[in-house]
């Protein structure tokens, strides 16, 4: 697996009061093979209509979405806002079923197992808490191994220790199965947190306003006070970003 | 306190002794009392024109309502997706939700004469616009975001529609179900009153012209039971089974 190309030339959409509105004009993203790229842009900003250009949910856009080397579709791991479960399905029954019929078992109890869900593999989603179905969520994800993994703000509306666990818990397993993650978030401290790159949106149309590493090594990521002082850093030397957060 | 089944059953025999009351004080052949009705009822069965007529016409109804509710899951998910079918079909679904039950009939014995084929085309035309209705409501109501994430995680058209889509239609199905029994039954009785020589509705005009009360009643004990038994092993399980997730 190798690096993906976006290149979205246009994507215009007609709002109810049949007026048209360009949401994305000549957007060029390189995402480098198993780097984890967080987006950060202000709400409302095209991020969510990115990922589903991405996922081929939406095709009405100019432009070519690529990965190098690969000719049939891309598998995509979508994470998305809520957990989307199939309420009517176990939590194994639904990761089971984004997989391939006769996909070994094996590779479903080590997910359970890194996330902490082995005991809960046979509730109903409405049994779990939102912690809970979001990990079954990203363990869906991660099950099918994906060319490419989007996460649309999967940790809004948890409480912050909560999300700090399920962060925690995807950075390991992300870290012992390596994938080309793309991430949306509005939430800088948290983008600091996962990110290998860091990526600033203006609002629409959207456009690239900076594209920036983050070198902190992955295992003081932890610590609260490194994220702040980059956090600093970064707003006083990159004074536009401000205006995006 | 009573328990809500101790009462039920208290309910129950209270209405038996209320009709057997009322028989005794009449003491007239309009209204035969429930253990003659019993009689009658065994007598039936044991002659074998009970189960005879009983099973033709359940026949009937099996026909008519897998017909009727076929084409009413297919139809209705058709509307249900595409608002332009839709918007064109909608007046034609007011037109024969509102046709009488009793024209269709007519109509359907006129055009096509006395034969079985009329009689189950005139109850389908009748309980269709329902099924249609019914479900086409349900496929509206269908969460677009599971549907999202079933095409994002490139879910084959028959694992979406099996494992996405009908457990989200199933409780508009059910309905559909429940009130086109309902529904199918009263209607294939006049059906077989006006034009077959077996069914219930045949028997049922025999009696009336003898004014057999009794036997009447004695029809109507075997309906009820018979629905309720539908109701209560083949509907109820079905429900439990495809409801075990809820809470």
């Amino acid at each position: 697996m190798t690096a993906i190309h976006i290149d979205i030339k246009s994507k215009t959409y007609t709002s109810p009061d049949s007026r048209q509105h360009t949401a994305i004009a000549n957007l060029k993203l390189l995402l480098p093979d198993n780097e984890f790229v967080c987006l950060v842009g202000p709400s409302g900003c095209g991020k969510t209509t990115l990922l589903n250009i991405i996922a081929n949910l939406d095709s009405q856009y100019e432009g070519e979405i690529s990965i190098e080397g690969l000719h049939s579709a891309p598998k995509i791991g979508y994470i998305f806002q809520d957990p989307r479960l199939l309420p009517w399905r176990t939590v194994r029954e639904n990761i089971e079923l984004a997989l391939p019929a006769q996909q070994p078992a094996e590779i479903i109890d080590s997910l359970l197992e890194s996330m902490q869900l082995t005991k809960n593999q046979n509730d109903y989603p409405q049994h779990l808490s939102l912690g809970m179905s979001r990990r079954v969520a990203i363990i869906r994800a991660f099950a099918i191994n994906p060319d490419i993994l989007l996460m649309d703000e999967p940790f809004v509306s948890l409480d912050a220790p909560t999300a700090r666990q399920v962060r925690d818990l995807l950075l390991d397993l992300w870290q012992q199965r390596p994938h080309t993650v793309l991430f949306v978030t509005h939430d800088l401290r948290e983008a600091i947190t996962l990110a290998d790159r860091l990526i600033f949106l203006s609002a629409a149309p959207m456009a690239v306003v900076s594209n920036l590493e983050v070198n902190i090594p992955r295992d003081q990521r932890h610590n609260e006070l490194t994220i702040e002082n980059f956090r600093q850093k970064l707003l006083t030397e990159h004074p536009k970003i401000k205006q995006l957060l | 306190m009573l328990t809500n089944k101790a009462l039920a059953f208290f309910s129950f025999i209270i209405l038996i002794s209320l009709w057997y009351g009322l028989a005794i004080t009449i003491n007239d052949n309009t209204l035969p009392t429930p253990t003659l009705v019993l009689q009658v009822l065994w007598q039936e069965i044991e002659s074998g024109q009970l189960p005879h007529h009983l099973g033709i016409t359940l026949l009937r109804l099996l026909a008519s309502f897998s017909i009727a509710m076929f084409l009413g899951c297919g139809i209705g998910i058709l509307l249900g997706i595409n608002k332009r079918l839709d918007a064109f079909f909608d007046n034609w679904l007011v037109i024969f939700l509102n046709i009488p039950a009793l024209v269709t009939i007519i109509l359907c014995y006129v055009w096509f004469g006395l034969i079985e084929s009329a009689a189950i085309l005139a109850v389908v035309i009748n309980k269709l616009p329902n099924v249609i209705v019914t479900i086409r409501e349900g496929t509206k109501a269908l969460d677009k975001n599971l549907l999202e994430m079933a095409r994002s995680y490139n879910f084959s058209h028959s694992k979406t529609f099996f494992h996405v889509i009908w457990p989200q239609l199933h409780p508009f199905v059910m309905a559909a179900t429940r009130s086109g029994l309902a529904l199918i039954w009263k209607i294939i009785l006049v059906v077989e009153l006006l034009g077959r020589s077996d069914g219930m509705g045949y028997q049922l005009h025999l009696f009336f012209q003898l004014f057999d009360v009794a036997s009447i009643l004695a029809y109507t004990i075997a309906f009820i039971a018979i629905i309720q038994a539908i109701e209560l092993l083949i509907l109820k399980p079905l429900d439990n089974k495809a409801l075990r997730w809820r809470r």
